[in-house]
């Protein structure tokens, strides 16, 4: 072999990883043998990873996992020519690097774009290495096998896009087109969605099927609310109210204190974060819908969501529709036509009593 | 066009109605019973009341939600009964701790059904496999099919500005075309929802009563209500059908009696030519007293 397993990986570790992996991909159990020999080939594929207006939040939740593997896994398994957070170069240096890479490995190259791109006053508000995100991002795209926007930022502006986005920031998809763009949204996404879209194009040298907003349906084909753990109090019409209210002890659903997750599409109540099981939802924070363009950083995270596929919840109607009161009795029915009879006896009298016509009494 | 009087135009109109009144009477009456319809079998002792069902009707039929009268927010879909959005529904029958019963409501497929009966422009509809179907383009809103049906099934959409009738078609458009079978029973998870000849239904749903007679209420009701319907429950022995919203009715479909005795009438324009005639006598008799008053008038 080539090269044992991953620095500081164990053979065990690896396959579970990998496993992890398949299934989100949602393949067959016998496909974790052809994703670990994608995983294990030595044609790596030549990654470039540019940051623009970010956090680092993607890279860090990549990198800062409780478990090695994860981290060590995406970083052996790519071949990282560019990558700002984790090269030793800089300066010169480092941009001599992204420019031998681009020229060497164009039409190979998988680029990775995390943050989101200024677009006002030619882009002047985000600048490396002296050229604007928009430079950089024209320059690398064009010798890209395939983008894959990693994070919100990249993929739809995110926070910076938030109104009134004076940088008018955008996504890689509004500025490059012509190029398959893969979006792993989230702020920050689960590492693990980037490591099995990564592992999909290793195994199987294609594209994963993208939803309309270009995310990999593997992922985020469901709704959260589908997998949630406290879906049934959702249901049973179990809510916390407020936060730190009973209900919110309780752990009942957290769908009036703003959960974005009856209109959030993600994998989040499935795979989880931090290797330990938990997410946000589990530790009693509502969803905040950071994979949706249309919810994060354009409501408000304590704002109800509109649920758009509404479900049945868990009370019945009455088999047999009671009927709507007793009807009236005798005596009530008797007083009732006695009033209205003489009140018709009245007004018969009234008109008898009238001038014959209306006529005479006017020539008079 | 110009030269046609008003009067002609409306001889016409009655005649070409005749001729089409005479046809369709033809052509729908002694229709044989058709007893190999398809149809559901419902076994309220199986359901669980996870309404999967009722969710998976209206996703198969792109049915709106209903809001519910206690969910002001609008976060359910919770229907209270079948209505303009809703064609399936699960409720509940609760009498005590241990007597208790689910029932899924929707339409019964009468095998001689009142709807298409009354029906005054074949909006309502049988089809060859007993399933009865509504056809919107034909429908003019009357609502007839609404009053007649003895289970209360038909909804009309009040709310719509043209509003149609919604009722339960077995998918017959949607579903059973993708699927071979109805959404309901598709999605069943313990087949209290079960799809098939109605034949063969009834005689599983004998099955099991007869095998279960402690657990069964001993009678399939829809074998015979209203000449039998195509969707046959079953009940445990605890709770009476009438309990859940399935009425006692006699054995004889109103509509075949109905109907026997209006295309008995109108056999061969019959009613009309009699109604026309004796019409058509009083008019010349007051004629006839009318030019003999008259003439005495010219006398004095």
């Amino acid at each position: 072999m080539t090269r044992p397993f991953f620095s500081g990986v164990s053979r065990r570790d690896f396959l579970k990883t990998c496993m992890t992996a398949t299934a989100l991909m949602g393949l067959p159990l016998e496909a974790v043998r052809r994703v670990a020999e994608a995983a294990q080939s030595p044609g790596r594929p030549p990654v470039i990873w540019l940051h623009f207006q970010e956090c680092t939040g993607c890279s860090e939740s990549l990198l800062r996992s409780s478990h090695p593997t994860l981290a060590s896994l995406i970083l052996d398994l790519v071949s990282l020519d560019y990558q700002e957070t984790l090269m030793a170069g800089s300066g010169e240096q480092a941009e001599k690097a992204l420019e031998d890479s681009i020229k060497e490995n164009r039409g190979k190259y998988i680029l990775v774009v995390e943050g989101a791109i200024p677009t006002q006053n030619e882009g002047v508000y985000c600048k490396v290495g002296g050229k604007t995100a928009l430079e950089s991002l024209s320059r690398a795209a064009p010798g890209a096998a395939a983008i894959v926007s990693i994070g919100t930022c990249a993929s739809y502006g995110g926070i910076q896009a938030a109104d009134p986005n004076p940088t008018g920031a955008v996504g890689v998809s509004n500025v490059v087109n012509q190029k398959p763009i893969i979006n792993i949204p989230g702020c920050p996404p689960s590492p693990y969605n980037f490591l099995s879209t990564i592992l999909y194009i290793q195994t199987f040298k294609k594209m994963p099927v993208l939803d309309q907003l270009g995310r990999p349906m593997f992922a985020y084909g469901r709704r959260i609310h589908e997998h949630c753990e406290r879906r049934p109090h959702f249901d049973a019409g179990r809510f916390a109210e407020k936060f730190g209210d009973d209900g919110h002890r309780q752990g009942f659903c957290l769908y009036k204190i703003g959960c974005k997750g009856p209109a959030t599409f993600a994998n989040c109540s499935v795979q989880r974060f931090n290797d330990t099981g938990t997410w946000p939802v589990s530790v009693g924070h509502p969803c905040i819908g950071c994979t949706e363009p249309d919810v994060v950083f354009k409501t408000s995270i304590f704002d109800k969501v509109q649920i758009h596929s509404l479900t049945p919840p868990d009370t019945y109607p009455a088999a047999v529709v009671e009927e709507k009161g007793k009807g009236a009795d005798p005596l009530t029915t008797g007083v009732v036509g006695l009033v209205a009879g003489a009140a018709l006896g009245a007004g018969a009298m009234l008109v008898k009593r009238l001038p014959k016509e209306v006529g005479d009494e006017k020539s008079d | 066009m110009k030269s046609q009087t008003r009067r002609g135009f409306l001889k016409c109109f009655g005649l070409a109605g005749t001729v089409l009144a005479v046809g369709r009477a033809g052509f729908a009456s002694e229709g044989a019973i058709n007893d190999n319809g398809v149809g559901l079998l419902y076994d309220a002792t199986r359901c669980v009341g996870c309404k999967a069902c009722v969710a998976a009707c209206k996703r198969a039929n792109d049915l709106p939600p209903e809001k519910g009268s206690f969910d002001p927010e609008g976060i359910w879909d919770a229907p209270a009964d079948l209505d303009g959005k809703t064609r399936n529904i699960v409720k509940l029958y609760r009498e005590s701790e241990s007597v208790w019963s689910y029932v899924k409501v929707q339409c019964m497929h009468c095998m001689k059904p009142s709807c298409v009966s009354v029906c005054p422009v074949s909006a309502m509809q049988q089809d060859a496999d007993g399933r009865v179907f509504y056809d919107k383009t034909r429908c003019i809103g009357c609502r007839m099919c609404m009053v007649a049906c003895p289970f209360i099934v038909p909804r009309f959409q009040w709310e719509k500005p043209l509003p149609q009738i919604v009722k339960c078609d077995l998918c017959k458009f949607s579903e059973v075309p993708r699927k071979g079978k109805p959404a309901c029973a598709g999605v069943c998870p313990t087949e209290a929802v079960q799809y098939g000849r109605r034949r063969q239904l009834l005689a599983e749903a004998k099955r099991r009563t007869e095998t279960n007679p402690g657990r069964y209420r001993s009678y399939v009701y829809g074998e015979h209500e209203v000449g039998g319907t195509n969707v046959l429950y079953l009940a445990s022995a605890a709770v009476p059908f009438d309990k859940l919203g399935l009425p006692n009715l006699p054995n004889e479909a109103p509509a075949a009696f109905s109907e026997k005795i209006q295309h008995r009438i109108y056999k061969g324009f019959m009613a009309p030519l009699a109604l026309y005639a004796t019409l058509f006598f009083v008019a010349t008799l007051n004629r006839k007293k009318l030019s003999k008053g008259g003439e005495k008038e010219e006398e004095r």
